[in-house]
């Protein structure tokens, strides 16, 4: 592996035909192609073109992957946070060279790093003691939601920005993706990064075409519509997220994700669970 | 056992009119149809109400959006001042307005009297004191409120979902249009009259009293920037697709089937008390009742004889009477409802028992019942069934009991009794519900945010967690 780009040009210059990568989906830690057999070309590659039999699975891995992980500790799901920085920079170049800007790169790596800071935090700000009237100890604190439905923006800091607020705080997803290359490569990031199978799930294909079998799929419990550019078709989405009641995360067209994004990401996928005890001697 | 006297509340203290009007821009004002409302202990109609048409939805909507202006420039001290204002009034005519809840709702005064009002007035002055304190309230340094909230609040608990919907609302700089349940409206308007003896400026409260068409018209309105609505998961799917597209912030709290854990080396004669007050509060018209009772199997039988026999205890009858315990059911509809879903329990297989006990002629009467022998399959035990009717299933390891109280679409409340404290914590950890009472069910309080998991709907209300749904 090249471990800069001046490396990179040198390996180009060999006169060697490079060994080309294959973009599959990637589904409970594992990197399948579509059960569809179905692939469409992005930028000369043949990308896998996910199915709706490819979104239930995916629900399926996150599903059995969700009780581990929110049960884990806060720490070492920081831990984990930070292990993709570090794999997500150690392959810098990589997304370099699949045409992402070298400052979206390193500010994508950075919000992992924020993010995994927030892990052991976020409940002591979402959360607290209420003094309620009576002798009684009462808590309330914030639980992730469980799985969540997220079609991603079309960029790396998008997907990153939508990916790690929802897994830092105990959730799993299953991520629909425009940018199958850079998307799936994140993958083999996640992939090396100690990160469970099935907490991040990425599919690669349309949106218009997944999304409504994740909107209204009885075991996805939240849908992240950040991504989704057409009015219409989140307001479709939206309708669908009603039937079981999922928290929806509206589209955020025009949504700056250089900027500080604040505790909201995190916020709209967590649930508050209030725990009363009496006191007494 | 000695026999109790009766000992009826003088529902004197309550001026009804003859009929009622729509409260929009702090003005009275009647409407073109009218509909009745009855008190459910012995179907005699207690007043005429305007039945809002879409125009008077209209008029509402547009006052709010009026008076959201300067309701929402004023600065939050000042708008803390007339809440407080309400808050006292509400004290000082709560007896009025606990008779008047047991009236129109069925309701013992022994609750409207205690809890209900008590929690009302609570209520407002929690909220009060968050009015000039947003900022600090950790949604941001500038937190802005939302416009017009359109809110639909139902019949089980009338004045206490007016509160815990209107004073957020209030305190955050919004400004409201509100539907009162159909069977309920009376508490909503005597609200109103609060509103006016409070001086608040017109428009900043507008109730509009009618049916279901009415709230979906109220909810559906372009106008409208924000749907609180508290009621069935049905009708808040609904909503959710109604409101799909539109921008809308929407908050819900809906159904729920909720488990009363019982382990076995629980309190039992706590248990069984928390048990009794889970299921039959209220006549179980409690969207967080405790419905489903999870008895651990080796304390099962002991469990359920000492449950039996306090049910033959419990005193249904007269709602002013302040000995009764179980009152009227608030509707002939929801009535049926209870008594269809006990015939499918018994049809399918379950053992229903209640104690023995003399329902009223007239009026809406069911007895406190339990089912015994229910399985997981059985629809009283996956339906809520809003009533007095309580579902007994067992379990053996805390691991099953975890899996039973987690299998349903719903997740807004449960109870767990144990003494091992480290066992609550863990079970509590793993329960999927908004709120869960150890040792404890049904307590309430304006500081503590209730609020579902799943399909029980999504949103707090109550605690610095309430402010979220209004602000911006």
């Amino acid at each position: 592996m090249p471990k800069s780009p001046k490396a990179a040009a040198a390996v180009a210059e060999r006169s060697r035909l490079a060994v080309r990568k294959t973009y599959k989906l990637y589904v409970g830690g594992k990197f399948p192609r579509s059960e569809s057999g179905r692939t469409y070309l992005v930028d000369g590659d043949n990308v896998a073109l996910a199915s709706r039999k490819d979104a239930r699975d995916a629900v399926l891995a996150a599903r059995a992957a969700q009780p581990k992980w929110a049960g884990a500790t806060a720490y070492n799901r920081g831990q984990v946070l930070y292990r993709i920085a570090e794999m997500l920079e150690a392959r810098r170049s990589e997304f370099v060279a699949l045409g992402v800007g070298a400052a979206e790169v390193d500010a994508a790596i950075d919000r992992w790093v924020w993010y995994a800071g927030w892990s052991d935090k976020i409940a002591q700000v979402a959360g607290n003691a209420n003094p309620v009237a009576g002798p009684y100890f009462n808590i309330s604190s914030p639980e992730p939601t469980g799985v969540v439905g997220v079609v991603a923006p079309g960029s790396l800091l998008g997907l990153v920005s939508v990916i790690a607020p929802a897994i830092v705080t105990g959730n799993t997803v299953v991520v629909v993706a425009s940018t199958p290359q850079a998307a799936i490569t994140l993958g083999e990031v996640l992939a090396t990064s100690d990160v469970p199978g099935g907490v991040v799930n990425i599919l690669t294909g349309k949106a218009a075409e997944i999304a409504p079998w994740l909107a209204s799929h009885d075991d996805v419990n939240a849908i992240d519509l950040s991504g989704v550019g057409d009015a219409e078709l989140a307001t479709e989405l939206e309708r669908a997220a009603a039937g079981t009641l999922k928290r929806v995360v509206r589209p955020a067209p025009g949504a700056d994700y250089t900027t500080d994004p604040g505790t909201g990401p995190m916020i709209e996928l967590l649930e508050i669970k209030t725990v009363w005890h009496p006191k007494g001697f | 056992m000695f026999e109790y006297a009766p000992a009826p509340e003088s529902r004197s203290i309550v001026d009804l009119a003859p009929s009622y009007g729509l409260f929009i821009d702090g003005e009275f004002g009647e409407a073109k149809d009218t509909f009745k409302t009855i008190n459910p202990a012995d179907e005699e109609v207690l007043a005429e109400v305007a039945l809002a048409a879409p125009e008077d939805v209209d008029r509402a909507v547009a006052a709010a959006k009026r008076a959201f202006k300067s309701w929402s420039a004023l600065p939050g001290s000042e708008r803390a001042k007339y809440l407080f204002r309400i808050a006292r009034i509400i004290q000082e005519r709560s007896r009025e307005l606990a008779v008047l809840e047991s009236l129109d709702n069925g309701k013992p005064i022994k609750e409207s009297r205690d809890t209900d009002l008590p929690l009302v007035a609570a209520h407002f002055f929690y909220y009060a004191g968050w009015a000039d304190k947003l900022k600090y309230a950790g949604f941001g340094p500038d937190p802005r409120p939302l416009g017009v909230a359109g809110q639909v609040i139902p019949w089980n608990f009338p004045l206490l979902m007016l509160a815990w919907k209107i004073a957020p609302a209030l305190a955050t700089g919004n400004t409201v249009v509100l539907k009162p349940a159909e069977t309920t409206p009376l508490s909503a308007l005597f609200f109103a009259d609060i509103c006016r003896q409070a001086e608040l400026p017109p428009g900043v409260v507008n109730i509009v009293t009618g049916a279901g068409d009415t709230g979906r018209y109220l909810v559906e309105h372009p106008d409208v920037n924000k749907v609180a609505f508290t009621g069935s998961t049905e009708v808040g799917r609904q909503i959710a697709r109604s409101v799909a597209g539109t921008g809308k912030r929407l908050s819900l709290e809906l159904g729920g089937k909720a488990a009363n854990i019982v382990f076995d080396d629980a309190p039992i004669d706590q248990a069984v008390e928390g048990i009794v007050n889970g299921i039959f509060f209220n006549q179980g018209h409690v969207c967080c009742a405790g419905s489903r009772l999870l008895v651990q199997e080796s304390v099962a039988d002991e469990v359920l004889s000492s449950l039996k026999r306090r049910m033959g205890t419990l005193r249904v009858g007269d709602p002013l009477d302040k000995n009764t315990d179980i009152g009227a059911i608030n509707s002939a509809a929801q009535l049926a409802r209870i008594t269809e879903l006990s015939e499918i329990g018994a049809a399918e297989g379950a053992e229903r028992w209640s104690p023995p006990c003399d329902l009223p002629d007239r009026g809406f009467w069911f007895a406190p019942t339990i089912f015994t022998g229910v399985t997981q399959a059985h629809r009283i035990a996956r339906e809520e069934i809003f009533g007095p009717v309580l579902s007994v299933l067992t379990f053996r390891t805390p691991a099953e009991a975890v899996e039973k109280a987690n299998n349903t679409p719903y997740g807004l409340s449960a109870g767990i009794w144990s003494d091992k404290g480290s066992r609550i914590l863990a079970v509590a950890d793993k329960l999927r519900a908004g709120v869960v009472w150890a040792n404890t069910f049904n307590k309430f309080d304006p500081t503590s945010p209730f609020g579902g998991y799943k399909e029980s709907g999504y949103g707090r209300e109550g605690g610095r967690h309430g402010l979220e749904a209004y602000l911006a």
